[in-house]
């Protein structure tokens, strides 16, 4: 008796919730990136559907969402992920299915798939940015500041601490491009033991002298504590500093590598159909435009481009030039290679830990 | 005995006539059920919420179905397969009808990350033959070669017989750096590949060593607090319990402010002239910072029960050897040191064994060779997703600790323990 009114009061609250607004949990990286999703995305969304938007961090990687849908307790709908998880999570099974044919066309009137930068659209993920790994300086405290990737690595010319990401995922990249290599050789080069001996070889160079960082947010703080000299970093986090905290920090773009962040949603999200819905609304060409206004990550959508603006606090600076995909700052961009990582990561990780420990 | 009377053969018996004997057994019986009913909820929750998931866990660390349960045919031929001869047409068949089988499940991705595991670079091959399985046709060995050359790679299929044992001590060979090879033998892995032996002895050496600098530390503060009039022992120990209240975080945080290279401590070595402005000591996000940070941590769990057993210690012992002519020394080493020891194997046994699974401060004040092999665990539990591997090193984690315990207890004794 009791079990059924418990069942009955459990359907009816689920009748109820159903009709009222709908309330999802979207889960992001944090700080002035998720910010910016916040003022572009889940605001507009929830004054246009009367939904709720619940926001929560996270620090990547799919540990979370594999616990949730092997625990058969999902309690995320939407998160915003790096390419190779996006794959990975998809070929494990741990992601929904998104249908392209709910991305609405481009402003210009361009249809989805071909106003996507090409290839990006996959069989569980629709992306929004593409942002960047760069390195940046104090440029109050190096006057004449560096310009290539070599400089990064070299100590003497420029000395002081270095800051990297802990990880081999862009460092063995730029390594490889300091060491000489062209930015379409790279993943060949390192597709070989050679190849990684030197790029492990080249990070010797300045193992000394590097301090390890792991979310974004701790770059910026290094730099401003005057901890390191030069770090790498997510272009978004030093352009934040710069533009909203009026940092004295410069960007280097030489040989910066690039990737994209999609959104996904994980199997048996409980407010799948409202995440779809957000899905759709939030990669159109005006809200990618948007949030380009609030971070300097590049929109996914060729269409938006042309509709990015200045600095939402400053509109005498320009988004544009900030962008990765800016011209000037494109030309030895080296494009993340999902596939390259996905067969190499867990080899790669291994050996960097223990050349870590060394 | 008022109700009781006695029955013919002189046994005591109860108002009703049952034996008093009896009688008394069932209220005894009665009374533990009842303390064993209070503790019941305790119980369980323990069996439930700590001894059940760790078995589970310990068990992922020799076992992993994943390749075995959604690659069945293969696997069968693979168990038949000698691992030197050339694979069989009939190896090639069962190959393309699991990938057309893993395809359509969408499982092909914790195959491929099985086997890539194994074999770097297996991931991809899955995955694109996978997308081609279907329209494959026999002969499949060609085909599959046909897919990708890699199939023609013997070694490719020694990853995938590794991969095809569900019950296998590849993990537990992987946690103490050695591989596990498909013809059943094992070899140490390659001079740039191995961690996990150094991470567990540095483990040991942290946890060995913040245990003898809180004994150090903790015990004249133990024995000042013991001795002293209850006052001022009184906000003394408050002192020592304040920090004990605080955040584990704000501890550690508390420390990064201190140590860091534009930190308090450096500023005062830069004003008194000890270090110059441009060449500062590194004093975190290395050993010494996971030395210092852990020490002040765990000092509370050695100078309590220190605390608590020097308090017992009566002052006339010490009175009386040194009114018998002992030096101080003397009085102290030989009367009252080994009376304290109960508290110094508490404190010591506490202390290593909450080191020896330090996990946060190593993470944010340990640098490279300040982190420890909760960290790596960390690592393949959120990270490399690579739960079987996390847990074979936490399987032989806590064989080294019972292992120590059954040293402890052998060599000092765990009666001779007291908390209080």
């Amino acid at each position: 008796m009791i079990k059924s009114l418990l069942l009955g009061a459990a359907a009816g609250a689920i009748v109820a919730s159903s009709a009222m607004a709908a309330e999802i949990t979207v889960v992001s990286w944090g700080g002035a990136y998720t910010k910016s999703q916040i003022e572009a995305y889940h605001k507009p969304w929830m004054a246009k559907t009367g939904n709720k938007v619940i926001s929560e961090d996270y620090s990547g990687g799919l540990a979370e969402v594999k616990s949730q849908v092997e625990a058969g307790n999902v309690t995320w709908d939407l998160i915003d992920v790096e390419l190779s998880d996006a794959i990975r999570g998809c070929d494990e099974g741990l992601l929904e299915t998104i249908d392209p044919s709910i991305l609405p066309a481009g402003a210009d009137g361009t249809a989805a798939m071909d106003d996507f930068i090409s290839g990006s659209i996959t069989e569980c993920a629709i992306p929004t940015i593409v942002w960047s790994t760069i390195f940046a300086y104090d440029t109050s405290k190096i006057a004449d500041g560096p310009t290539t990737i070599g400089d990064f690595f070299d100590t003497s010319k420029f000395p002081g601490k270095r800051g990297m990401r802990k990880g081999p995922k862009s460092n063995l990249e730029m390594a490889l491009a300091a060491d000489g290599v062209a930015a379409a050789d790279i993943y060949d080069v390192l597709g070989t033991p050679e190849g990684v001996d030197r790029a492990f070889a080249k990070l010797d160079t300045i193992k000394a002298d590097t301090v390890w960082w792991e979310a974004g947010a701790q770059p910026p703080q290094l730099l401003a504590d005057g901890e390191v000299a030069m770090t790498t970093a997510y272009n978004g986090r030093i352009f934040n500093a710069v533009a909203a905290e009026d940092k004295p920090f410069g960007i280097v773009w030489d040989s910066q590598v690039f990737d994209l962040d999609l959104w996904v949603i994980p199997k048996g999200a409980p407010n799948k159909e409202a995440a779809m819905d957000f899905v759709a609304f939030s990669t159109a060409t005006e809200q990618l435009a948007a949030q380009a206004s609030y971070i300097s990550y590049g929109p996914a959508r060729k269409s938006s481009s042309s509709l990015v603006g200045s600095y939402h606090t400053k509109p005498d600076l320009a988004m544009g030039p900030q962008m990765p995909t800016a011209p000037e700052n494109f030309a030895t961009a080296i494009q993340n290679d999902f596939e390259f990582w996905a067969d190499n990561q867990d080899e790669l990780n291994e050996r960097f830990n223990a050349w870590l420990a060394q | 005995m008022t109700d009781a009377t006695t029955d013919t053969n002189g046994m005591a018996l109860a108002a009703d006539g049952t034996p008093l004997k009896k009688r008394l057994g069932q209220a005894l019986f009665r009374s533990k059920m009842r303390a064993l009913g209070l503790a019941t909820p305790l119980l369980l929750l323990i069996f439930f919420c700590f001894l059940v998931p760790i078995i589970i866990f310990l068990i992922r660390g020799v076992h992993n179905d994943t390749f075995e349960v959604h690659m069945p045919a293969v696997s069968v031929e693979l168990a038949q397969w000698d691992t030197t001869s050339e694979p069989t047409e009939a190896m090639y068949a069962a190959l393309a009808a699991d990938l057309v089988l893993a395809k359509e499940t969408k499982t092909i991705g914790k195959v491929a990350s099985r086997v890539n595991r194994e074999l770097s670079g297996t991931r991809s091959l899955f995955t694109k033959s996978a997308r081609k399985a279907k329209k494959l046709e026999a002969p499949y060995k060609d085909a599959l070669i046909g897919v990708s050359k890699k199939w023609a790679d013997i070694e490719v299929w020694k990853a995938l017989k590794v991969s095809a044992k569900s019950w296998t001590p590849a993990y537990l060979a992987s946690a103490v750096d050695l591989k596990y090879n498909a013809d059943g033998s094992f070899e140490r892995k390659s001079e740039e590949r191995r961690i996990h032996l150094q991470l567990f002895v540095r483990t040991l050496e942290i946890s060995v060593i913040v245990t003898v600098m809180g004994l150090l530390l903790g015990y004249p503060v133990a024995f000042l607090l013991s001795t002293l009039p209850a006052r001022t022992s009184n906000l003394l120990l408050i002192l020592v319990l304040l920090p004990f209240w605080t955040s584990l975080l704000v501890r550690t945080t508390a420390w990064i402010a201190m140590l860091q290279s534009q930190g308090v401590l450096n500023d005062l070595f830069v004003i008194f002239g000890l270090a110059t402005d441009e060449d500062r000591f590194s004093l975190i996000y290395n050993k010494t910072g996971t030395l210092i940070a852990m020490t002040h941590i765990l000092l509370p769990f050695m100078i309590l029960p220190l605390y608590s057993v020097m308090k017992t210690i009566p002052p006339t012992y010490v009175r009386a050897a040194k009114s018998m002519g002992a030096t101080d020394w003397t009085a102290f080493w030989r009367v009252y040191f080994p009376q304290s020891i109960p508290g110094i194997g508490a404190g010591g046994i506490l202390v290593f064994i909450l080191a020896i699974s330090f996990y946060i401060t190593p993470a944010l004040v340990g640098g490279e060779d300040g982190t420890m092999i909760s960290n790596f665990i960390d690592f393949h539990m959120r990270k490399s997703l690579n739960w079987s591997l996390a847990a074979a090193m936490g399987g032989v984690l806590l064989t080294i600790v019972l292992f120590l315990y059954y040293i402890y207890d052998k060599v000092v004794g765990i009666d001779n323990m007291k908390l209080g």
